[in-house]
């Protein structure tokens, strides 16, 4: 015990993408919330290029950048792969993680925008899911597959922060008339045991997100 | 005998990447050059997603995004020399250090060329150098003071930073500031001259002239004078 510990964010996406990697590897771990107005000075020493969470500290060494986390969680603990074997396979789901990184400041514009330049943003995202859902997804339970993996804990951001997020910014683009197989595949993610039974609160999360939009609005 | 082509442009960054893995492999490719505004059929068909080079085709099946190739290359081709260290946590520093470069140092070199004022560009030289350090000191952490940040032998962080090489030496000429800098940066300094005389990597580092020339084409408003 003490060997695995992580710091990390109640309301941290990111964060969540390492707790589902470590309670789907079964790896017993001591979690550390970091109050992010006042970071620990541990946190600090084992990030100071970012000084971010989460991070992942397994014998004493810190690792940061949950994806970088969610790889060495995938080599350190083999037992119950969520990546493919066959390396055209593994690129291609590396290729989709590297998609949702790329596109997330267009997310985060739609959530620090307001009327027409939220619109314009919309649109950009609509296409942006339009492409997820066909091209990522496609008519699979899970990306790659039936099986859960390290695609969908990627883009586990999808299900239950981006549709508190909708409530709050007032859009309504994972919608299930337009992107039916994508809302599906979000509604099932979220009943996945280990995702379900490690969701933050709706309602402290939406207070969070509607307090951050202020303050973003206000600048 | 399996075919691979790369299609891409030396002056990329991310296409020399790729040609560093390919030729510390010691693999045949065919290259299909990319002219620099317009996008092939090729390239449209094989990047839908994001039409951008390089792209690695294999048998046929394309492989996009320049560090997932490098990895991709690794996994395939075991008998050449391993690009990502052997040990999960040494990986985990090589993708933290090669994230961080694309996540920080490529914005500012966008950043740079199109800076119009001396203000701001000085403000973005001084993050930079800021960057810069911080590679510094993962440079002294991957290597354990061996040649490259892969030890002995050339890896995938070397590759990671390694295509941005023939830029930063252009730089010097192009807006008169030494990127890598003795006073500043003295280990990297060093690495960089290991990393350009590899016997595998010499001939796929862009030389400066190839690059001033395509600057001068494509990016610059009118020539510079002549010294």
């Amino acid at each position: 015990m003490g060997e695995v510990k992580l710091h990390g964010f109640w309301a941290s996406p990111f964060s969540h993408r390492v707790i589902w990697a470590l309670k789907l590897k079964g790896v017993e771990y001591e979690y550390m919330e970091e109050d992010l107005s006042n970071k620990s000075q541990l946190l600090l020493q084992y990030n100071p290029a970012h000084k971010k969470i989460p991070v992942l500290v397994h014998r004493n060494k810190p690792v940061a950048e949950s994806l970088v986390i969610l790889e060495y969680i995938e080599e350190t603990w083999p037992e119950n792969p969520l990546l493919p074997l066959d390396a055209c396979d593994r690129a291609m789901a590396r290729f989709w993680i590297n998609f949702g990184e790329q596109k997330g400041p267009v997310f985060f514009n739609l959530f620090r925008t307001t009327g027409e330049a939220q619109e314009k943003t919309g649109e950009e995202v609509a296409q942006i899911l339009k492409t997820i859902e066909e091209k990522a997804l496609g008519d699979n339970n899970f990306f790659g597959g039936n099986t859960l993996g390290l695609v969908d804990l990627s883009f586990g951001w999808l299900p239950h922060w981006f549709e508190v997020t909708e409530q709050v910014q007032g859009t309504k683009l994972l919608d299930p008339t337009t992107l039916p197989r994508l809302h599906a595949w979000a509604q099932n993610f979220k009943q996945v045991p280990v995702i379900r039974d490690n969701l933050p609160d709706p309602q402290k999360l939406s207070a969070h997100l509607k307090r951050l939009r202020g303050n973003l609005l206000k600048n | 005998m399996a075919s691979l082509k790369l299609i891409g442009a030396r002056p990329s960054p991310y296409v020399n990447r790729v040609q560093f893995a390919l030729n510390l492999k010691s693999l045949d490719y065919e290259f299909l050059v990319e002219k620099f505004g317009t996008k092939s059929e090729l390239l449209l068909k094989s990047n839908p997603v994001h039409k951008k080079i390089p792209v690695l085709i294999h048998d046929d099946k394309p492989i996009c995004e320049s560090l997932i190739i490098v990895e991709y290359i690794d996994e395939i081709w075991t008998s050449g020399p391993p690009l990502l260290p052997s040990d999960p946590y040494d990986r985990a520093l090589a993708r933290f250090w090669a994230a961080y470069i694309d996540d920080k140092w490529a914005p500012l070199l966008r950043e740079l060329r199109t800076a119009q004022e001396e203000e701001e560009k000085k403000r973005v030289l001084d993050q930079m150098f800021q960057v810069l350090i911080q590679l510094e000191g993962a440079y002294r952490q991957c290597s354990k003071g061996k040649a490259f940040f892969g030890g002995d032998n050339v890896g995938y962080l070397d590759i990671a930073l390694g295509g941005f090489l023939g830029w930063m030496k252009v730089a010097e000429k192009l807006i008169g500031v030494r990127l890598l800098d003795e006073a500043k940066t003295p280990a990297l300094v060093g690495w960089a001259e290991r990393f350009c005389s590899h016997d595998a990597l010499k001939d796929a580092v862009p030389t400066a002239e190839e690059l001033l020339e395509f600057a001068q084409k494509h990016f610059m408003a009118k020539p510079p004078t002549p010294n």
